[in-house]
């Protein structure tokens, strides 16, 4: 084994800490809740285009249904915590930490079935197939009236109990955990991204014949990234769901599958954190545009013209690029 | 689901035949906009992600020439122009930039005019609905009663100009010297440009009658529906699955798709209406599992 890959853990570790830390103070230096509210947002739609990117950036599958795991995680948790199973086995305190794992396990369980079928298909066909199971999934929370609330979304709310001295209702708490959560989710994307596996997953994206060659199993290795991606999708899902109180079915939509994909474009797909970048650019334009005018569609989508057109990458690929050549 | 309520349907003969004209008049609709998505898709290579965006328009361009001039034909003609035109120039101007790009970048560019055009609508005509332009005068009479179905004639008229549109379009591919050069295009377009054709021609010209016949479904679907600047997401979707189950790139497949469409449509309306559209995917799903080709579309 390449001891190079197998060090840097400590490295990034480092960084985590650092970057949360840094996270923290920022909460104090900003001192103002729409900016603690941004970070808060860009923190979970950065997982959230990050999980995409394993299998956009790392094994070039254009999945055009990642939302359904998103909205899968989000209503897992939400229809959990709003279950009578909180009450009846009576483990309050434990039902928040109970019910990320399960928006982890479920959203995963239906990556599962969901990418076993659509991995055999190769370019267009697997984004229509994994649209199409979007669309399913989207038709059936509009559907379940009683279950899921319709077109109305998840309604009613939910409490959010104190486990661990972690109070989820005061700001601050929640804002220090949903950053910890994610930077730990994002710690343990890149010693996948870096291990032997992630880099099974690049060769794959540039060469079908040579790891088959290899006696790489393609399948198995594309199949356990889309499970990976998803899980961590739903866990963006449930965290969003945490912060709205709630789960609507526009999460399910194909729509708010395109704008993990605009994150990608806009930060990059070929360096890790580059989404993470897109994310903070997507909601900075977000709050900007929507503030100073109606035409929110408009200037994104001439953003969005400007980077296909004109970058025709990721601003953090096109500026490690830059570095390079210099 | 209402089971029973399909059975009951399905043995009454008004309810019948007023849900299969009905299935009928969408099955056609559909085809006009998705024949030219197919089109494209199997002659330029490029998922046209903003066809729906031509159709909005043709209702759009419709509206305005039917509120200047105050005629029905005329105004479905300029909505059917007046998309082939900005189909044109949508070409010329930018998809001709990503053909050699990868999905991602083109179905962005995509989504990026759908999200501009979407605006740009809404500041020209206003986020209003705009009322449907109604009509033509000739049809303004009480419905035909066939079997105690209520059948309006304007459907019947609907179903039948779109069938000649399919029969043109089937002419044009399969007998003229352009639908040869088309179908030579998609095939192998390098050996066409050795031979001395202009491919370039082709591909917009493609590109301009697909954007014709999705502006020409729009101007014909306004006359009876209201105009809104989302209109095109849901034909957009539709036309996608419609594309996948016949085959991309076959007319006579999407022609075929579209009537299983049209169909699940209108009865799925009868037997669960909260899941029609949950319906369709079930169906396009199962085409990717056990023919991704589509039911018309040849191995590649």
């Amino acid at each position: 084994m390449n001891p190079f890959i197998r060090d840097s853990y400590k490295k990034d570790a480092f960084y985590s800490v650092i970057s949360w830390i840094t996270l923290l103070s920022l909460y104090f230096i900003f001192n103002d809740h729409g900016i603690q509210d941004i970070i808060t947002k860009v923190a979970i739609l950065g997982l959230f285009a990050m999980s995409l990117n394993i299998l956009v950036g790392y094994l070039g599958l254009i999945a055009f249904g990642h939302a359904t795991f998103f909205a899968a995680g989000a209503y897992t948790l939400g229809l959990f915590l709003q279950s009578d199973f909180v009450n009846i086995y009576n483990i309050g305190p434990w039902s928040i930490p109970i019910a990320l794992i399960l928006s982890i396990l479920l959203p995963g369980i239906l990556a599962t079935i969901i990418g076993a079928i659509c991995i055999r298909l190769r370019e267009i066909y697997f984004s229509f197939l994994t649209l199409a199971f979007q669309m399913v999934i989207y038709s059936i929370i509009l559907a379940l009236v009683s279950i899921t609330g319709g077109d109305q979304g998840l309604m009613g709310g939910f409490s959010k109990p104190p486990f661990l001295g972690i109070d989820l209702g005061n700001h601050f708490h929640f804002y220090a955990f949903t950053t910890f959560i994610v930077i730990l989710a994002i710690f343990l994307m890149r010693q996948m991204i870096e291990s032997p596996f992630g880099y099974g997953l690049r060769l794959i994206r540039d060469n079908h014949e040579r790891p088959a060659a290899l006696g790489f199993n393609i399948r198995s290795h594309q199949l356990l990234a889309f499970i990976i991606a998803g899980s961590l999708a739903g866990l963006a899902g449930s965290l969003q769901a945490l912060l709205d109180v709630g789960a609507y079915p526009e999460w399910a939509f194909w729509s708010k599958s395109a704008e993990p994909l605009f994150m990608i474009l806009l930060g990059g797909m070929q360096t890790f954190l580059g989404p993470l970048l897109g994310a903070l650019i997507f909601e900075l334009l977000n709050d900007f545009v929507t503030a100073n005018t109606r035409y929110y569609g408009l200037i994104l989508g001439l953003v969005i013209l400007f980077f296909v057109l004109g970058f025709r990458r990721g601003l953090l690929d096109w500026i490690i690029l830059k570095g390079r050549k210099n | 689901m209402e089971v029973l309520a399909l059975l009951d349907c399905l043995s009454t003969p008004a309810c019948l035949l007023s849900q299969a004209v009905g299935g009928l008049k969408i099955g056609m609709l559909l085809f006009l906009v998705a024949s030219g998505l197919t089109l494209i898709f199997g002659v330029l290579g490029v998922i046209n992600f903003a066809h729906g965006i031509l159709y909005m328009l043709g209702a759009y361009f419709a509206w305005q020439s039917m509120t200047l001039t105050g005629h029905f034909g005329f105004s479905v003609l300029v909505g059917a122009l007046g998309v082939g035109i900005f189909g044109l120039a949508f070409e010329r101007g930018l998809i001709k930039r990503i053909y050699e790009s990868d999905l991602l970048i083109q179905i962005l560019l995509c989504y990026s005019i759908i999200l501009i055009m979407d605006d740009l609508v809404m500041i020209i005509w206003g986020d209003e609905f705009l009322s449907s332009i109604g009509v033509p005068e000739i049809f303004q009479v009480p419905p035909l009663f066939i079997f105690d179905a209520i059948i309006p004639p304007f459907h019947l008229a609907i179903i039948a100009t779109s069938l000649l549109i399919a029969i043109l379009l089937w002419i044009l591919m399969t007998k003229s010297r352009f639908g040869s050069l088309v179908r030579a295009a998609a095939i192998n377009p390098k050996m066409l440009e050795a031979l001395g054709v202009n491919t370039n021609f082709i591909r917009y010209s493609v590109f301009a009658l697909g954007s014709f016949l999705a502006g020409l479904g729009g101007a014909l679907a306004a006359s009876e529906r209201s105009i809104v600047s989302q209109m095109g997401n849901s034909i957009l979707i539709e036309s996608f699955i419609v594309t996948v189950i016949g085959g991309m790139g076959s007319i006579g497949g999407a022609f075929l798709a579209s009537l299983i469409i049209g169909m699940a449509r209108s009865f799925g309306a009868v037997a669960m209406p909260l899941f029609t559209d949950g319906l369709m995917f079930i169906i396009m799903i199962l085409v990717l599992i056990l023919r991704p080709q589509g039911i018309m579309g040849g191995k590649k």
